[in-house]
């Protein structure tokens, strides 16, 4: 469904990532992990194209979306996006964050948009809390809104980056519920995590990142279990 | 001391009418100030170096040099150069109104800076394009955010549309020259003409804070 080929990408004097290629196949659920600073997120962003690869291609569907003429915006309303700090728009209620994309960017009527909505906030358990400003939500539930917001658009696939890292412990794990059940409808997801217990139980398979390059990936069972690779074995060692 | 307010008494509805006169062209050109201003905003924070570059030049020049100078230069020179009479008010919205533009550029600017960028990424995401994302998400947070230095530049616009005076424009500080010259007392005319400016700089600052609580009930 996605694919990366020989993706590398520098910022200035750095490069972030190294002559990677991965793809994920319909309704895969793939979980990028390593240490900090190997490259996962600007991976992650690389596949929506929120950051454009230095070189290499991805693909789309079959389709090219690195190409310079692709319209961004078109590519990014099949895929839904889930940042570690939120970013749900502050000066809009709950339903009011869920329903904007769909109507400004899909075109869906407001009655529409706000059943679409409310389906989904029942979806992540925040059916009571439509009406409150974010401001006024806990960190676990600002995730879980940010997760509705990005499904509104009804995406082919969601990409989560690093998606409990900003929450206080005891929120972890209702978000990592609703990331649960999501991949049990079948929903492609690529997650980059520090949770390696979601990894392991959640995900097809995992990709290993160190220092920008895509070190190992496999089946999180094999990859938990007899890691290949000495760095690998080392950032397990270090984590488990 | 001899205060004697007495004589200025049959002034005082000529004075007032001053009042009208002085809001007509200054809200025009809080107006023309604010959608330039926004405008010029845009270009600074554009990646087209040309836009960004004549915007850099028009707050340059405008702020620059004196805003009596400006308020001058539209009056007494552009007719001479277009042959076409710029009116007292048409030339004191032109020279408020452009000036006051390139303040509010800058003021607006650092406001929509100052916002989260993760909230442009998360619009971004979501396939929003570039002009609902700005109306609709960027801009209501950075004016929230800037608002009290919005109202600081209004206020100072209030006040210093005083100035309007020198092309005979009949605002209330030319309407209290006059009376000071008809009844030989400057200090009644000017005293009041002073309490009519500080009361409409109290409303317009009541005016802001209740535009700002309303701003604040997402907090």
């Amino acid at each position: 469904m996605i694919k990366a080929t020989n993706i590398t990408k520098v910022f200035g004097e750095n490069t972030v990532l190294k002559n990677i290629s991965a793809s994920v196949k319909q309704g895969e659920v793939v979980a990028v992990i390593g240490p900090s600073g190997s490259g996962k997120s600007t991976f992650l962003r690389c596949l929506n194209l929120l950051e454009q690869p230095t070189t290499g291609e991805i693909f789309m569907n079959e389709q090219e979306i690195t190409k310079e003429k692709t319209n961004k915006l078109e590519v990014r309303k099949h895929i839904g996006m889930v940042f570690q700090h939120f970013h749900l728009f502050p000066h809009m209620t709950v339903l009011e964050n869920v329903t904007y994309a769909p109507i400004k960017v899909k075109g869906l009527s407001k009655e529409e948009a706000k059943k679409l909505a409310k389906q989904l906030l029942a979806k992540v358990g925040l059916t009571d809390k439509l009406d409150a400003y974010p401001n006024r939500l806990s960190g676990g539930q600002k995730q879980r809104v940010a997760i509705a917001r990005a499904l509104s658009m009804e995406p082919e696939i969601m990409l989560f980056d690093e998606p409990t890292s900003a929450l206080d412990p005891e929120m972890v794990k209702e978000v990592l519920d609703v990331m649960k059940d999501l991949a049990h409808t079948g929903m492609t997801m690529v997650v980059v995590t520090h949770e390696m217990n979601f990894a392991k139980e959640v995900a097809d398979r995992v990709l290993f990142l160190d220092d920008g390059v895509l070190v190992e990936g496999g089946e999180p069972e094999s990859f938990f279990n007899q890691p290949q690779t000495e760095r690998a074995q080392d950032f397990l060692a270090k984590i488990l | 001391m001899n205060l004697d307010f007495s004589q200025m008494v049959p002034y005082i509805p000529f004075m007032l009418e001053g009042i009208w006169v002085t809001l007509k062209f200054v809200s025009m050109s809080i107006l023309v100030g604010f959608i330039l201003g926004t405008i010029l905003a845009l270009c600074k924070i554009t990646k087209l170096p040309i836009l960004k570059g004549l915007a850099d030049i028009y707050t340059s020049i405008f702020r620059g040099t004196p805003l009596i100078l400006q308020l001058m230069i539209f009056y007494f020179a552009v007719p001479q150069l277009s042959g076409y009479d710029t009116s007292p008010f048409l030339s004191a919205i032109l020279a408020f109104g452009l000036n006051s533009a390139a303040y509010v550029s800058e003021i607006i600017r650092a406001g929509i800076l100052a916002v989260d960028k993760g909230q442009t990424e998360a619009a971004e995401a979501l396939g929003v394009p570039y002009k609902p994302m700005m109306i609709n998400i960027i801009l209501p947070q950075a004016f929230k955010n800037i608002l009290p230095a919005l109202m600081n530049e209004f206020i100072t616009l209030t006040k210093e549309s005083a100035i309007v005076s020198v092309i005979g424009y009949l605002d209330i500080m030319r309407r209290a020259q006059i009376v000071g010259a008809d009844i030989y007392r400057n200090f009644e005319p000017l005293l009041f003409a002073g309490v009519i400016y500080w009361i409409m700089v109290y409303l317009l600052t009541q005016l802001g804070k209740l535009v700002e609580r309303r701003l604040r009930h997402s907090d």
